[in-house]
């Protein structure tokens, strides 16, 4: 019964992604329709969640389209921290079409369900995936928001006379952001790299392992060129280029540590 | 009840007689108290309006109290004030709150100040129930006009461009810091509307030293001469030049590494005082004064269609108001229907006790919940057709009165 609760989640992300779109056009009330679908689909997100977690025996997102289900919810949860305010509705329109599409494949795959046959009682593989999750939705996040500061960088070069209209944040806010986010997400990266080590020692270097470690260094020098060297635009590049890295990552993840 | 309006603006006052209208809040609020008498009353007063709004039963002597409250404040007759005094009763008093809670109506369209300037008039006011609905529902107006429209992003001017330009680079702008070049006119007005905003002034380099002092002092910055403008531009984040210079005043070599800092320049001179090579430099932005009039040329454009949905957002919140209000008239009839049932209800079970007696404490519970939710149930719909039919009757009346 619990696992109908997809249902509503799909729809308000999916109202959520057409109201921004529609937002977009003409910015408006379709802005708040957006803004209501994204806090109603993840408050039921987390309720679905919540079933799943409080019918399994362990960890309740060992199959990898059941990470697919909590990846989704942390990309949504990071994302609704400040998403919600008007200036950052550009945002949303990148981000929840995929989540929505993202939650669609979990569900077909069957991470929704709230009865697992494998379950964790592993607690650092679980703070390790956990915390890898976390660590890629907050860089998909980062992602978004330095796509979103490069292109008003662009704008203000280029002195477009419209660039008012558009009701961007400012170019700040964004990159402050863009760094918080990434400096968090490399928090939870870490500490995700840590428990692996804690849990497998002496365990060879697989390519997955390789490529959290890339993920690592690539968010790594995005902080060290912003805040060492001041090199705002070549980080925000950076920070937008590695969500590619964050993807194969993520394929990894799911291929390999998860049924 | 009715809402009622009397007040003078821009729109009929000169500066002469708005001036001797206008009360600090101290002094609105006490004149909301005066006139308040057995109503309500709040007093909107800026440099631009002193408006009085009145819910009152009695419109022609309320009109009269108002009318002399601001004769004596002017210090004139009544009739000498008349011709810069307008009247609004009902709905046209509820859309003319709107329009000025959504700075539809301000001499600077669009501009933020008025909806804070609304909440004070408020907050001082003796309001009861209808002023503090009217009131709660103005700001409510203002702040969707602000939040659904591009209305405040709509600069009229090119030193409004210029500020508003800074805050899309830097976003609240307290704590930027500004160097001005060149201490011209034109310049210390710009730098004025970045210090409204919460920027404040660091230097002002410029060739003539008394200049540039007697601007420094006004704005508070420190004055610098011409040839330490690496110094004043190193320090700022927001630089406005309007020099009377041949030639380029600001060249990239005056121009620091920023390190990711963003450096705004606005140049207002003619000839032009930056040089546009500094705009390929990292960080730096800037933006002459032809950038400037292409930005205002397009927010003007765009202003129109804004103002049609501003327009719009506050005609349908005062339509909501009447609504609203309508429903208030039946809140008695539905008040003494609820009072009527209960009475019948306890009745019956009173006459029902004997019978009753019997049954255990839960067991009475139980049945005097029953019977509220029947009876609750029961009076649902003929409550709902009541509002519903007073809100008809309301949007059908021919005078289109709002009256509580």
């Amino acid at each position: 019964m619990a696992e109908q609760l997809v249902w509503p989640v799909l729809f308000a992300y999916g109202e959520a992604a057409v109201a921004y779109a529609g937002n977009a056009r003409t910015p408006g009330a379709l802005g708040r329709f957006a803004t209501w679908g994204v806090r109603v689909g993840w408050l039921a997100q987390t309720a679905l969640l919540v079933a799943q977690a409080a019918r399994a025996d362990g960890f309740p997102w060992s199959t990898w389209a059941g990470s697919l289900n909590l990846f989704v919810w942390l990309v949504v949860g990071a994302y609704l921290i400040w998403g919600c305010s008007p200036r950052f509705r550009l945002l949303g329109l990148a981000v929840m079409p995929i989540a929505a599409a993202l939650l669609a494949v979990s569900y077909v795959a069957g991470g929704t369900e709230t009865s697992t046959t494998t379950a964790w009682h592993d607690v650092l593989l679980v703070g390790h995936i956990a915390f890898a999750l976390a660590a890629l939705a907050g860089f998909t996040v980062a992602a978004g928001l330095a796509a979103l500061e490069l292109w008003e960088e662009r704008l203000l070069k280029r002195r477009r006379a419209g660039i008012l209209q558009l009701r961007l944040p400012s170019l700040v806010a964004l990159d402050r952001l863009t760094v918080t986010t990434v400096a968090v997400s490399l928090g939870a990266l870490t500490i995700a790299l840590l428990a692996g080590v804690a849990r497998m020692p002496g365990h060879s270097l697989d390519p997955l392992i390789a490529g959290a470690v890339a993920a690592w260094l690539l968010y790594a020098s995005v902080l060290y060129l912003r805040l060492r060297t001041g090199r705002r635009a070549l980080a925000a590049r950076l920070a937008l280029t590695g969500v590619g890295v964050v993807f194969v990552l993520q394929l990894g993840l799911m291929l390999t540590h998860v049924a | 009840m009715n809402v009622l309006l009397v007040g003078t603006s821009h729109r009929l006052a000169p500066v002469e007689v708005r001036e001797r209208v206008a009360v600090d809040a101290d002094r609105a609020a006490a004149l909301a108290e005066q006139l308040a008498a057995d109503g309500e009353a709040v007093c909107l007063s800026t440099c631009n309006r002193t408006e009085l709004y009145l819910a009152t039963a009695e419109g022609d002597e309320a009109e009269q109290r108002a009318t002399g409250a601001l004769a004596d404040l002017a210090g004139v007759s009544e009739a000498e004030l008349e011709p810069y005094l307008y009247r609004l009763e009902g709905e046209p008093a509820v859309v003319h709150l709107f329009r000025v809670a959504a700075g539809l109506d301000s001499l600077v369209p669009g501009e933020g100040e008025i909806l804070g300037q609304v909440r004070s008039a408020y907050e001082g006011g003796a309001v009861g129930p209808l002023l503090d609905r009217l009131f709660r529902d103005a700001v409510h107006t203002g702040k969707r006009v602000r939040t659904e429209t591009a209305i405040a992003e709509s600069p009229g001017t090119t030193s409004s461009a210029a500020a508003a330009l800074a805050a899309q680079v830097f976003g609240d702008l307290s704590g930027s810091r500004i160097a001005i070049v060149g201490a011209g006119k034109i310049g210390a007005l710009a730098a004025r509307r970045l210090i409204k905003r919460g920027a404040e002034l660091c230097f002002v380099a410029n060739r003539s030293e008394d200049r540039g002092q007697h601007v420094a002092a006004e704005l508070g910055g420190t004055s610098v001469p011409l040839d330490r403008i690496r110094q004043a531009i190193a320090a700022a984040d927001i630089v406005v030049s309007s020099t009377s210079a041949a030639n380029y005043v600001v060249a990239p070599e005056h121009v620091n590494e920023r390190r990711g800092r963003p450096l705004l320049l606005i140049d207002l001179a003619v000839p032009r005082d930056v040089d546009p090579v500094i705009n390929e430099l990292p960080d730096c932005y800037v933006y002459d004064i032809d950038d400037l009039e292409a930005v205002v040329q397009e927010t003007l454009a765009g202003r129109e269609a804004e103002f049609a949905k501003a327009e719009a957002i506050a005609v349908a919140e005062a339509s909501r108001f009447r609504d609203w209000l309508a429903t208030r008239d039946v809140v008695p009839v539905i008040a003494s229907l609820r009072e009527r049932a209960e009475q019948i209800r306890c009745g019956e079970l009173a006459k029902a006790s004997g019978w009753l007696g019997g049954l255990s404490e839960r067991e009475r519970d139980a049945v005097e919940s029953l019977t509220s939710q029947i009876v609750n149930k029961v009076l649902h719909e003929p409550i709902v057709r009541l509002k519903e039919a007073a809100v008809a009757q309301e949007r059908r009346g021919p005078e289109n009165r709002v009256e509580g």
